[in-house]
């Protein structure tokens, strides 16, 4: 299919009806509000539903209700909606309910400001509602990615019978970029039949289902929380994505960096490799899971002497970073937010510093 | 001779939880009897409120999902935007409904959703352990109005059936009690009615069912009926409050 210029909320919405998704629940807020505005045109053309809910709390249990029924659906919000649609997500990941939640990531905490961060990572990755808990979050460092993430969420959210999350920023949600929308990623909607609360006409065994998250018996909740434990396990074999990047020569650091963060320390270390020096880059594309392994082993390189990550907040993904390389090399911190964005000089400026 | 009287199929065979005296047993059976007699076990969704009839899914034989507090019309609205063939229930609290989640039942009644609500007032929080709810009555006490409640500080009752037959859109607004046999035969008769109209897609409709709490408000399961009677009725007044014309 050949290449079309979009931006990329609207491309993240074209590619959640690619991926054969068609009910999309939502509430308006900066900066993702064009994901709605292209959906309410495009659904109706899909026979698919489209609906404004009155608050995020609300999108979300909607999410909840049409996941349980078996339907694949969608939500898009930033920051603050995430905050609120948490609470639900705690319900649907106890409840092992497929479900693909959109974050354009704006600056934070509070109402915060409109421009793009990287502020929710720990919410992200580490629970933003109650209990023991995890999205799987794919972290998109352009448009293009954002539309095979996007594809590939549902797919995965089925597979593991939970929330799925793309965690993207206001930039990715802004600025247009050629995509293509690749046909393989879509895929046929599994069989739930065994869970899903659709009607017992719909099933040979006309037994009941039931999608719950309470269990007042502590065995029982023991051991819906292995069973959780045990997906989440699972992805850290099966699910991991990374870029290396310029990992083959002998590095003397190594940045980590996620998201559209990644694209500046890109020409950074580019600008860097003609003067002669060489950085790599470890990028998660998956930051939960996270490359933990790939880490380490880059960071732990004879010739890697530090590692920086730099990172549009105040120093969150760096934690996960500094577990994983397990104090074999220095770990430093750089980052801007508020929708300042670390510039490739400025990053140079950093690298030369720490040789 | 026939069978006179046997338990509906939506029904399952489990011993209850309810306290004695509680009246949810008597809406549960006759939820059970209207989908019975609708022919709809088969493609109807329950969704379970939190409070006492979080566990309502353990007498009710067909799909069920559970909400969080309040949450419950939501997740009706989920279920029936992406399957609107499915015959979709919230059976709710009145701590559930009116309090925590005033704002979800408000803007389903709003959008005309055509699901079905079954609201349980007995004007207290009974699962928590009788806390004083949006429907407490004044100087009625509960574990957080010990003296009775102040409406200088806490307001009015609020009559939810009032309220939201207050809405333009058109709907099926009722409020029935389950004090007395005749009243329970009414009652029967408005969520019959309440799930026709969804069944011919028609509104949304919410039937209000003045109970007790016989446990938390203290009282012997008669006293309850009868206090139910005296003290909830007069502010409460039965009757439909809006029909969809």
């Amino acid at each position: 299919m050949a290449k079309v210029l979009m931006k990329g909320n609207e491309a993240i919405a074209e590619a959640a009806i690619r991926a054969g998704c068609v009910n999309y629940f939502a509430y308006p807020i900066t900066p993702q509000s064009e994901v709605a505005e292209y959906l309410v045109k495009r659904l109706p053309e899909e026979g698919g539903v489209f609906l404004q809910g009155e608050s995020e709390v609300a999108v979300g249990y909607m999410i909840f209700g049409a996941a349980a029924a078996g339907e694949r659906v969608m939500t898009t919000s930033s920051s603050p909606g995430i905050s609120l649609m948490s609470e639900s997500i705690s319900y649907i990941a106890a409840a092992n309910c497929p479900a693909v939640f959109v974050n354009i990531v704006r600056g934070g905490p509070g109402l915060g400001g409109i421009l793009p961060s990287q502020g929710d990572y720990f919410q992200a990755t580490k629970g933003g509602g109650h209990g023991d808990y995890h999205l799987l979050v794919l972290a998109p460092d352009g448009v293009q990615e954002a539309v095979e993430m996007t594809m590939q969420a549902f797919t995965l959210a089925e597979k593991y019978r939970g929330p799925v999350m793309i965690l993207g920023d206001g930039l990715i949600g802004q600025m247009m970029e050629p995509v293509e929308f690749p046909d393989n990623l879509k895929t046929e909607p599994s069989n739930k039949d065994d869970w899903a609360t659709n009607g017992m006409d719909t099933r040979k065994s006309k037994k009941r289902n039931l999608v719950k998250s309470l269990f007042l018996n502590p065995t029982e909740l023991n051991n819906n929380n292995l069973a959780l434990k045990a997906k989440y396990d699972q992805m850290k074999r099966e699910e991991i994505q990374f870029e290396a990047y310029n990992t083959d020569g002998d590095y003397k650091v190594l940045i980590t960096s996620f998201g559209t963060m990644s694209r500046v320390c890109r020409t950074a270390i580019d600008l860097l490799k003609e003067e002669g020096i060489e950085v790599a880059m470890l990028r998660p594309k998956t930051v939960f899971p996270f490359p933990e392994k790939a880490v380490f082993d880059a960071a732990t390189k004879e010739s890697c002497k530090a590692v920086i990550s730099i990172e549009m907040n105040m120093g969150q993904m760096v934690e996960d970073v500094e577990r994983c390389v397990k104090g074999q090399r220095p770990v430093t911190f750089y980052g801007e937010c508020g929708g300042d964005i670390p510039s490739p000089e400025k990053i140079i400026e950093i690298i030369k510093a720490m040789i | 001779m026939g069978k006179a009287f046997s338990k509906p199929n939506a029904l399952s065979d489990t011993m209850t939880h309810y306290c004695p005296g509680c009246t949810h047993g008597i809406v549960h059976r006759l939820v059970a009897e209207v989908i019975d007699e609708l022919g709809i076990q088969g493609r109807t969704v329950g969704i379970a409120p939190v409070g006492c009839a979080v566990l309502a899914y353990n007498y009710f034989n067909f799909d069920f999902q559970e909400a969080a507090h309040g949450r419950a019309p939501a997740m009706a609205t989920g279920i029936k935007r992406v399957r609107p063939d499915l015959i979709v229930f919230t059976y709710q609290g009145d701590g559930d409904l009116a309090s925590i989640g005033m704002g979800e039942i408000i803007h389903a009644a709003n959008r005309g959703e055509k699901f079905t609500t079954i609201f349980i007032n007995n004007a207290i929080y009974g699962m928590t352990g009788g806390q004083m709810a949006p429907t407490t009555m004044p100087g009625q006490r509960a574990s957080t109005a010990p003296t009775g409640r102040n409406t200088d500080l806490t307001g009015m009752p609020i009559r939810m059936a009032n309220l939201l037959s207050q809405l333009i859109t058109p709907s099926y607004i009722t409020r029935q009690a389950v004090l007395k046999p005749q009243q329970v035969n009414k009652t029967k008769k408005a969520i019959k009615k309440a799930f026709e109209y969804q069944v011919e897609g028609k509104c949304f409709s919410l039937v209000e069912v003045i109970s007790t709490c016989p446990t938390n408000w203290g009282l012997t399961p008669l006293d309850s009926l009868k206090w139910a009677e005296e003290k909830l009725l007069p502010y409460y007044e039965l009757g439909d409050y809006k029909i969809p014309e």
